[in-house]
């Protein structure tokens, strides 16, 4: 215990070997807003999946979200009639390499795996961070570059939304160029939502999780208390 | 023997009582019953650093049973589904997922692997703090460090089979060091692998050792370690021979049933222990990125390797080592002698019970030059495993290199076994008592 | 210090209270264990209803869908195969669908089906499990007996079944073939393994 205390002191330095990225905003938001989430989920499916497949989670899972089958078929399946079938992406991962250079990435836990040491829950701020950074650069084979991902392959999918950002090269801070059809603070909150439901996706039954824990715990300390005081009575024995 | 048996245990003339003296007539079992619990006479002074044995045999147990219900849906398989994910990670989703009360048994098994070795390093610093190791007891000792090395490779075998990119990489890395022992060095990586890079070769081996060939090596390495305890007694926290102080009835003055004492005791200990175990496992799975590590969550990918590869935190100290060593010597090259000199680290643990002279077994009665080394000791080990868990190139405060750092801790790792034949003889001693103390 | 015999009260009580709640503590450990038994999310979703179009279903004909892994038949019965079945009332073991674990209600009358002229029944004797094989034609045409009207025989052990799947008398198989839960979606298109439309 004393080592693992210990240890624990120095991860705080980890931040001091990571440097030299742009600056990461945190995660506005909460995997308890469910109608943030159902937002998220509509994003998701109509921007996202056209190309990144979600092939761990089922259509039925967003029935969590607070919607109904009516409503899951109607506004977030296109492609399958089946409520229990995989949300999967119809292209070709072999073809995507060809198109993209990379196929793109499947996203049902990708705000687990974009966390780092010491921070796991790092993931949801650099998902939030990126999707707002995307810039115009005429250098790239999609035209659009990002802070946070230097030379991605993604080009900004939500440009319609967020507009267009360019690089200031004096400041090395980005300026919206063009506007898109919502508001800087409209985005923001969408992106919000995106992230939100990324997080949620990434482990749908987190609060499940984090709720049971307490009744275990407090049913741990029944059983301490009477525990205890069984090893008490029997220890009166000794000495 | 038999006979004997049905001599010693007759019945009391219930059925129970008839029922029993049927099997004891024909197996050990009233003989074995008061041979390890209840007429196993332990030292009455046992403190906090003696729970984690019994809490080293739960871990065992929770990591079996959810082992065994893993199993039934995981799927070690390194071909791409339709999906283009492989099938070992995309199972490893599936319980996680689609399989009811399939995560929490997953959280189970992944909290357990951290919690084992948090749990036996303490077991094993409970037997530097006491002598545990000396004589009678050594051969109890050298169990346990098989134990301690079968438990290395049972993680080790365990991590690849998620077949994350920490997962592949990190078995990359490790059987790539086998490589570097001469002459039979290449051909026993490509023994290891079953093919030219880590594959699904590699996988479906690797399950087969961890599931199977481990697990039962460890139960009878974990019985010959009871057993052999068993033989000489416990020691305890003052480093005296409870059996040399025998009472009328025959047992010793400052020994105590097992069962019920300690049995009663250890379930208090268990409590606590599923108190922390579970406040990680609902609350933290992740373990602040070290039990389950965020890397892990992308699945394997041959033609990328990760910016920053480290093997899992149980192992850092080691691997600091390993990677501390950076001259060749002898006309053989360093990663050589990086792991001669990882693979000694563990070892040396066995030669203890031959390199420590005291005269005195327990901390309680040696001087301030055991004691200073001890804590320099934990303060070393901590240290490495930091280290290890960050790129070489890393610096304390951004200032502090942690490579020379990590060769100095390295060093003086080894002096603190080697030269203990000689400090351990030099402390001041105070004198044993005859009965056992409860400081 | 033995305590084989007596254990003072307070003693036995605590043991029992221990013993009490951590028996429960037990048995909540092992839910999560029991239920990753059950099916799982990937096998209810492969288990889901399967949708059938019969729009090119000709009179006399069957085509078979799988569902769960089993195959369904379903055949378009002509006049002269529906008025087969009249006939062998006092042929078949259970002419009128008694045994209720065999269909749902709606097919628990005298042709087992929603519709007279299609037949929806699951293609595995009721036996063993074996696949019956189609023995349409009337007579001894196809290695049947003269008086028989057509149906199925199943190769295993012999167990035959008419065209509402009811199983002949003195045969292996127990029960007649299983109609499963099915619904019609349109006249052409039916959900195999559901009841209600719309779900």
């Amino acid at each position: 215990m004393k080592k693992f205390l210990i240890a624990l002191l120095f991860a705080p330095l980890v931040a001091l070997a990571n440097t030299g990225t742009a600056h990461i905003d945190k995660w506005p938001g909460s995997v308890s807003d469910k109608a943030a989430l159902q937002n998220g989920a509509k994003l998701f499916v109509n921007y996202c999946m056209n190309c990144h497949g979600a092939s761990y989670m089922r259509y039925k899972n967003l029935l969590d979200l607070g919607l109904t089958e009516q409503q899951v078929k109607e506004n977030l399946m296109f492609t399958s009639d089946k409520i229990g079938e995989l949300m999967r992406v119809a292209a070709r991962s072999d073809e995507q390499k060809l198109w993209f250079g990379a196929a793109p990435p499947d996203l049902t836990i990708i705000a687990r795996a974009r966390g780092d040491a010491g921070n796991p829950a790092g993931g949801a701020d650099w998902l939030y961070t990126y999707l707002r950074s995307f810039y115009r650069d005429a250098n790239r084979p999609t035209g659009w570059n990002n802070l946070v991902f230097e030379n991605v392959g993604m080009p900004h999918i939500l440009y319609g939304l967020q507009g267009q950002q360019v690089m200031n090269h004096e400041t090395h801070k980005l300026e919206l160029a063009v506007p898109g059809s919502m508001a800087p603070a409209e985005f923001d909150k969408s992106v919000s939502d995106l992230v939100g439901f990324m997080v949620w996706m990434a482990e749908p039954q987190q609060e499940f999780r984090r709720t049971l824990g307490w009744f275990v715990l407090a049913f741990l300390a029944v059983l301490f208390v009477v525990a205890y005081a069984l090893k008490k009575e029997y220890w009166k024995d000794i000495h | 023997m038999a006979a004997g048996n049905f001599e010693k245990y007759k019945s009391d003339g219930s059925l129970a009582g008839n029922a029993l003296e049927w099997v004891d007539a024909r197996f050990p079992a009233t003989s074995l019953w008061k041979g390890h619990l209840s007429e196993y006479y332990a030292p009455k002074n046992f403190n906090f650093w003696y729970f984690f044995g019994s809490l080293a045999l739960l871990v065992l147990v929770i990591q079996i049973v959810t082992g065994i219900f893993l199993v039934m849906h995981y799927k070690p398989d390194a071909a791409l589904n339709a999906s283009g994910v492989p099938v070992a990670f995309a199972s490893v989703e599936y319980i996680m997922r689609d399989v009811s009360g399939g995560w929490l048994i997953r959280y189970m098994h992944s909290t357990g692997a951290s919690a084992f070795f948090i749990v036996v390093y303490m077991h094993m610093f409970r037997g530097l703090l006491y002598g545990s190791y000396r004589k009678p007891r050594e051969l109890t000792w050298l169990f346990g460090v098989g134990i301690f090395l079968c438990l290395m490779g049972e993680a080790f075998f365990g991590y690849l089979l998620p077949w994350g990119q920490m997962s592949y990489w990190g078995a990359q890395v490790i059987v790539n060091l086998f490589s570097a022992i001469p002459v039979i060095g290449p051909d026993l990586s490509l023994i290891i692998r079953g093919d030219f890079v880590v594959g699904d070769a590699t996988l479906n081996r690797f399950f087969s050792f961890h599931v199977i060939a481990f697990p039962l090596v460890l139960i009878g390495l974990v019985a010959a370690h009871v057993l052999a305890l068993h033989e000489t007694g416990s020691n305890n926290p003052d480093g005296v021979e409870i059996k040399a102080n025998l009472g009328p009835n025959g047992h010793p003055v400052d020994g105590i049933p097992f069962h019920p004492y300690y049995t009663v005791k250890d379930i208090v200990g268990v409590v606590v222990f599923l108190m922390v175990f579970s406040a990680v496992m609902f609350w933290s799975p992740e373990g602040g990125g070290y039990f389950l590590e965020t890397p892990n969550f992308y699945p394997a990918d041959p033609l990328k390797t990760p910016p920053h590869i480290s093997p899992v935190w149980y192992f850092t100290p080691f691997y600091s080592i390993l990677r501390a060593v950076t001259y060749p010597l002898f006309g053989l090259d360093a990663k050589f002698w990086g792991v001669v000199a990882m693979g000694a680290s563990v070892v040396i643990f066995a030669f203890l019970p031959w390199l420590d002279r005291s005269p005195v077994k327990s901390i309680r009665y040696r001087g301030p030059i055991y004691k200073t080394l001890l804590t320099l000791f934990v303060i070393t080990f901590v240290l490495l495993g930091f280290l290890g868990t960050e790129s070489p190139s890393f610096a304390f405060f951004g200032i502090i290199p942690g490579a020379p750092v990590a060769q100095f801790l390295s060093f003086f790792y080894f002096v603190f076994f080697l030269g203990m034949p000689w400090w351990s003889r030099m402390d001041k001693f105070k004198p044993v008592p005859d009965r056992v103390t409860f400081k | 210090m033995s305590n084989q015999g007596k254990m003072d009260c307070g003693r036995r009580r605590l043991v029992v209270a221990t013993a009490a709640v951590g028996g429960v503590g037990a048995v909540a450990a092992l839910v999560p264990f029991v239920s990753s038994l059950l099916p799982s999310e990937r096998a209810k979703a492969a288990g889901a209803p399967v949708e059938a179009d019969i729009s090119k279903l000709e009179p006399g004909q069957m085509m078979t869908v799988e569902w769960r892994g089993k195959p369904v038949w379903i055949i378009s019965r002509t006049k002269d195969m529906l008025d087969t079945l009249p006939k062998l009332a006092d042929a078949v073991a259970d002419p009128k669908s008694e045994k209720t674990s065999q269909q749902p209600a709606y097919a628990q009358n005298d042709t087992r089906s929603i519709k007279p002229e299609i037949m929806v029944v699951v293609g595995i004797c009721t036996h063993l499990g074996c696949s019956p094989g189609q023995k349409f034609k009337k007579g001894a045409e196809e290695g049947m007996g003269a008086d028989w009207l057509g149906g199925f025989l199943c190769p295993c052990h012999g167990s035959t079944f008419d065209f509402a799947g009811r199983v002949f008398k003195s045969k292996p198989a127990p029960s007649n073939l299983e109609v499963p839960p099915h619904v019609y979606l349109s006249d052409t298109r039916i959900l195999i393994g559901e009841e209600k439309k719309g779900a």
